[in-house]
């Protein structure tokens, strides 16, 4: 029955994974960078919030009212001034300044947020759980994350399908010269783009606050569980984000179960043996490599 | 096949050069400068043989990284894997096992370049970011193992020291004595491999690699085997470095970011690659010269500092991407450590 339990909290984990996925697969999908400071901007987030449930004694909730177009506005000026000059610059060069920007904003926090752990208070829905048997019980707040992620998935998808704004999305992600030349302005799309993704980060930072405690560097472990979901599901698709994260927290839990710190290591090795996995499917290559070798 | 391409004879009225007047004089020069400085230790005093071999093992780290990035086009994130295996290797044989540090600190040089081969099985199919992130998680799996091991001598999640083996054997100044020279002899093998490696046949097909994949692969070159060999090299040089590292600060931690195992490594190779000149041969000396020299002589809290790097790393990606080197290179058309070729006009 315990078993039971570590699958059905990893799916509802996986929820949240899938939350903090969607941005960085939006920005890889429509401009294949991987932003690596992805979780630091979700970690700001929480940060924001925290600001103002300390300072205006509001609710985290409330806090998101606020916190989300600021990450919006955000966003649209991080492409605006770094992505897109880092984009014209060749493939190797987002890497180096979001990389630049992940160790920035870790520092920066520490500075002004000192190295000690937050958390963010999730309400009264917080600590309320649905008691089913002895050894399984649902926890409310992970039942609401669950459904952010399923309704910000939605969102995103309807607003890809339906919108002029989706239509352009497709469009510069499958070709931004084409796009161009029938009146896209892709520069625009970008920078919408990287808005939603930053404002959707800035989400799951502050669910992220609220679920557990957090210090200026959760950002890197963030950012590797999100992409970890978005390679498990399947590089370039968002609901294959929520597939991914539902396996990713799946492992976590079970790895936990046979031992609590091996909660991240059992996310770790899944993610690495699906890199195996597709290298297999490979095979033919590396043995072709290892004949011209020999 | 290609071979014949290239036995074609040349167009008269050009000739390949390799070799300079300038760049035979400053590899001999820099050559007489490692001989020079390994006479450190009779000459300097203690102070400055310390802060020579954190100068030695960031030049490792950043050749290392230039060689992955510069050369291979692989943007890695989780380098600092290889410099917790070196250290925490060089722990095992040591500390464990009782063997001479130095001997443990070359033993663990050697695992750093065998667990680059399973690793680069994984992680080499991947492009671009995805690569980048995929050591990272290697990384972070290593450190979290690490963590997790029982054994005493290891220390798990509280970190361990190597002063036992080391005072065991050698008193404090034969130490630094040693560790300087390992570290000096680390730098001038190292730079010495990459050198032959770039000059050989295989420094051609890297910069094709990392210029147009498919491309170079379409003609013949061997992608793979290019990118798994830099990836070794580097796996190793990084354990070397993580091995100094041990015998210079004699304790390490596993987990966080300051750790062994931490990302600030990476924040500082990308630095020392970026500011140097990245995909340039003498470029990561320079960087790791501007670091050394920033840390040595401008005093600045931890956040801080880490502030700076990251900032004027960003910087130099957008404004000066090819580094103080690479445009020193490109204005005056010098190469000083010949791994390119020279095309030349006349006779």
């Amino acid at each position: 029955m315990t078993w039971v339990a570590d699958v059905v909290h990893g799916i509802l984990l996986g929820g949240f994974y899938a939350l903090l996925a969607s941005g960085l697969a939006l920005m890889f999908g429509v401009m294949r960078i991987i932003n690596l400071a992805h979780g630091s901007l979700a970690l700001i987030g929480a940060y924001m919030a925290l600001l103002l449930t300390e300072h205006l004694h509001i609710s985290t909730y409330l806090a998101l009212a606020p916190v989300l177009p600021g990450a919006l506005i955000a966003g649209y000026l991080l492409q605006r001034t770094m992505l897109e000059r880092s984009l014209r610059a060749g493939q190797l060069v987002p890497l180096l300044t979001t990389f630049g920007l992940l160790i920035v904003i870790a520092n920066l926090l520490q500075q002004f947020f000192s190295p000690d752990v937050h958390s963010l208070d999730a309400g009264r829905i917080g600590p309320a759980s649905w008691h089913v048997s002895s050894t399984l019980s649902i926890p409310w707040f992970d039942v609401l994350t669950l459904g952010i992620a399923f309704s910000v998935l939605g969102g995103l998808h309807l607003v890809l399908r339906l919108t002029q704004l989706g239509r352009e999305l497709r469009a510069t992600a499958e070709d931004p010269d084409t796009a161009e030349l029938v009146g896209v302005n892709a520069r625009a799309v970008y920078a919408r783009a990287t808005a939603i993704a930053v404002a959707i980060a800035a989400l799951a930072g502050v669910f992220y606050g609220m679920r557990s405690a957090f210090d200026p560097n959760s950002g890197a472990n963030e950012l590797l569980y999100a992409f970890e979901a978005v390679v498990i599901g399947g590089i370039g698709s968002l609901w294959g984000t929520l597939v991914g994260g539902i396996v990713l927290g799946v492992s976590q839990e079970i790895g936990a179960h046979v031992n609590q710190e091996y909660f991240a290591l059992g996310g770790h090795v899944v993610f690495l043996a699906v890199l195996v996995a597709r290298s297999a499917s490979s095979a033919p290559r590396i043995r072709y490599a290892l004949r011209r070798f020999a | 096949m290609t071979e014949t391409a290239l036995a074609a004879p040349p167009a008269p009225r050009f000739r390949v050069q390799r070799w300079t007047p300038l760049s035979i004089a400053f590899t001999g020069g820099l050559g007489g400068g490692i001989a020079v400085l390994a006479l450190g230790p009779l000459v300097f005093g203690e102070n400055t043989q310390y802060n020579l071999i954190q100068l030695f093992f960031l030049a490792i780290m950043a050749m290392m990284w230039n060689a992955l990035a510069g050369y291979g086009g692989l943007v890695s994130v989780g380098q600092q894997a290889f410099i917790g295996l070196g250290a925490y290797g060089a722990v095992f044989f040591s500390v464990q096992h009782g063997l001479n540090p130095y001997l443990s600190m070359f033993l663990a040089t050697l695992v750093g370049g065998a667990v680059a081969i399973p690793v680069a099985a994984v992680v080499l199919w991947l492009r671009n970011g995805a690569f980048a992130i995929a050591t990272w998680v290697v990384a972070e799996a290593f450190a979290i193992l690490v963590s997790l091991d029982p054994n005493p001598a290891i220390g798990g999640g509280t970190g361990t020291s190597a002063l036992l083996p080391f005072n065991l054997r050698y008193t404090p100044s034969q130490r630094l004595h040693y560790t300087y020279w390992a570290a000096l002899g680390a730098v001038a093998v190292l730079l010495l491999l990459l050198f032959v490696l770039l000059r050989s046949r295989l420094g051609g097909s890297l910069q094709a690699i990392r210029d147009d994949e498919e491309a170079a692969a379409s003609v013949g070159v061997r992608v793979l085997l290019g990118k798994g060999i830099l990836f070794v090299v580097a796996g190793a040089g990084c354990a070397a470095a993580g091995t100094i590292i041990l015998a210079w600060q004699l304790s390490v931690l596993p987990l966080g970011p300051n750790s062994v195992f931490g990302i600030n490594w990476t924040a500082r190779m990308i630095f020392m690659v970026l500011v140097g000149g990245l995909g340039t041969f003498e470029g990561p000396i320079i960087g790791a010269v501007v670091l050394y020299l920033l840390q040595t002589y401008v005093s600045i809290s931890g956040v801080w500092y880490f502030v700076m790097l990251g900032g004027i790393a960003i910087g130099f990606a957008l404004l000066l991407p090819r580094g103080i080197w690479g445009t020193i290179q490109e204005r005056f058309n010098v190469q000083l450590l010949p791994v390119g070729y020279r095309l030349r006009t006349g006779d």
